[in-house]
């Protein structure tokens, strides 16, 4: 039998990966899905949604923030979680710190934020600072959720996000902290303080075999 | 029709990966890699685009040729001249001796920038000992844009002069509209002597 040999052309249609390469690909970043704000209140990855996967394809999920602009000064830039219900309210305990720095004289600072850490709290999580609205004024960073189907542990989560604040700082902000349930996190939505309106990108990533 | 199954022997003239962008989804992808020899820079003046959303440098035993000096960056938008943007940042860390006998978690006004246009810190207190060396990440979110500023932030660790380990956080802003295409990495005196600097793409192309 003669040798079929494939070239470049003959592959260009493909559109999907082999499961051998993935597979084969032990920690690499699969990308699950991309939303795009628009003017828009709220972005929300919501397992078997809109082809968002969120359950134990992969044991840990990666969020990225480019650059989430919100359309009102001055507002923080959070998260929630949905565990079960159709509700963002999932029980949660974290921690909040910051440093940042001025544009223009400097005066550093690095602090511990009590004001926007949760005890045991269902309300929304702030994970920047708040952010400008001016044109070239944003929110950017990432956020790691672990194991967030697990049924038997509580729900780990760390976030690190830079925000061009509205007074001209720069703010490098920490959070982590876990969802205190053992139903499955198959949700997850991202807001602006006050409801307020927001452009930007979110992309989810799967973390394949980590 | 019978399907056509491929052998290994069948793929050898493929030199490319298709265009169709599951296939390169979500992965790292590899641009460029700078290795240092006796350097006095680590310049990264292509690949820097609109392809990828965010950009990841990756910093593996990066070893100066002076002892306590500082790894530092800067930019150069598209069409300047220089790397010389302007800059805020932040800018912590945590230390331990070997000793065990200092520790200490602290904001660093030192090192940081306010509207600077110099290289700005990434690491501090690097050692020339031959067996140290400074280690770690940095993220460069959306340098295409001509809308916003372009956020960076990273984790260096590194074995600084006296025998620390240091744990670093930048992060900040080119503080311009202007997209950045280049990105420079140097030693705040002395040469890079060696090590190895990794960008890669992240996620799906644009």
């Amino acid at each position: 039998m003669s040798l079929i040999k494939y070239n470049d052309r003959s592959l260009r249609n493909l559109t999907t990966t082999p499961a051998a390469v993935t597979g084969n690909s032990p920690g690499a970043l699969v990308h699950i899905k991309t939303l795009t704000a628009s003017s828009s209140a709220s972005l929300t990855f919501v397992h078997g949604s809109s082809d968002v996967v969120l359950d134990s394809t992969y044991p840990i999920y990666k969020f990225e923030f480019i650059n989430l602009n919100p359309a009102s000064d001055d507002k923080k830039f959070q998260v929630n979680f949905r565990d079960g219900g159709t509700n963002y309210d999932a029980t949660k305990t974290t921690t909040n710190f910051f440093a940042f720095n001025r544009e223009g004289s400097g005066d550093p600072g690095f602090s511990y934020s009590t004001g926007n850490d949760l005890a045991q709290s269902t309300a929304v999580q702030v994970i920047s600072e708040s952010a400008g609205n001016g044109a070239d004024e944003s929110v950017s960073g990432e956020m790691t959720l672990f194991n967030p189907s697990s049924t038997t542990f509580v729900k780990h989560f760390m976030s690190r996000t830079n925000t061009y604040y509205t007074s001209d700082i720069s703010y490098d902000v920490y959070v982590a902290g876990y969802c205190n349930v053992t139903a499955a996190i198959d949700g997850v939505q991202f807001t602006f303080e006050s409801g307020g309106n927001f452009d930007g990108t979110i992309k989810l990533y799967g973390i394949k075999d980590s | 029709m019978a399907i056509r199954t491929a052998v290994n022997r069948a793929l050898t003239a493929i030199t490319a990966l298709p265009t169709a962008a599951a296939l390169t989804d979500g992965n790292l992808t590899l641009l460029t890699t700078a290795t240092a020899s006796s350097s006095a820079t680590l310049d990264f003046t292509s690949n820097i685009n609109s392809t990828y959303n965010n950009y990841l440098f990756k910093f593996i035993n990066l070893h100066p040729s002076a002892d306590g000096v500082e790894l530092m960056f800067q930019a150069n938008a598209v069409g300047g001249s220089g790397f010389n943007e302007t800059v805020t940042t932040t800018f912590f860390l945590a230390l331990h001796n070997e000793a065990d006998g200092t520790t200490n978690l602290v904001y660093e006004g030192d090192h940081d920038s306010a509207q600077g246009t110099a290289y700005t810190e990434l690491h501090g207190q690097n050692s020339s000992d031959a067996d140290h060396g400074c280690n770690g990440s940095l993220t460069l979110f959306n340098p295409s844009s001509t809308t916003f500023v372009k956020h960076f932030s990273g984790r260096f660790s590194g074995t600084s002069s006296g025998d620390f380990e240091r744990d670093d956080f930048p992060a900040g802003y080119f503080n311009t509209t202007a997209a950045i295409d280049e990105i420079s990495f140097k030693f705040s005196s002395g040469n890079i002597d060696s090590g190895t600097i990794k960008m890669y793409g992240v996620g799906p192309k644009q």
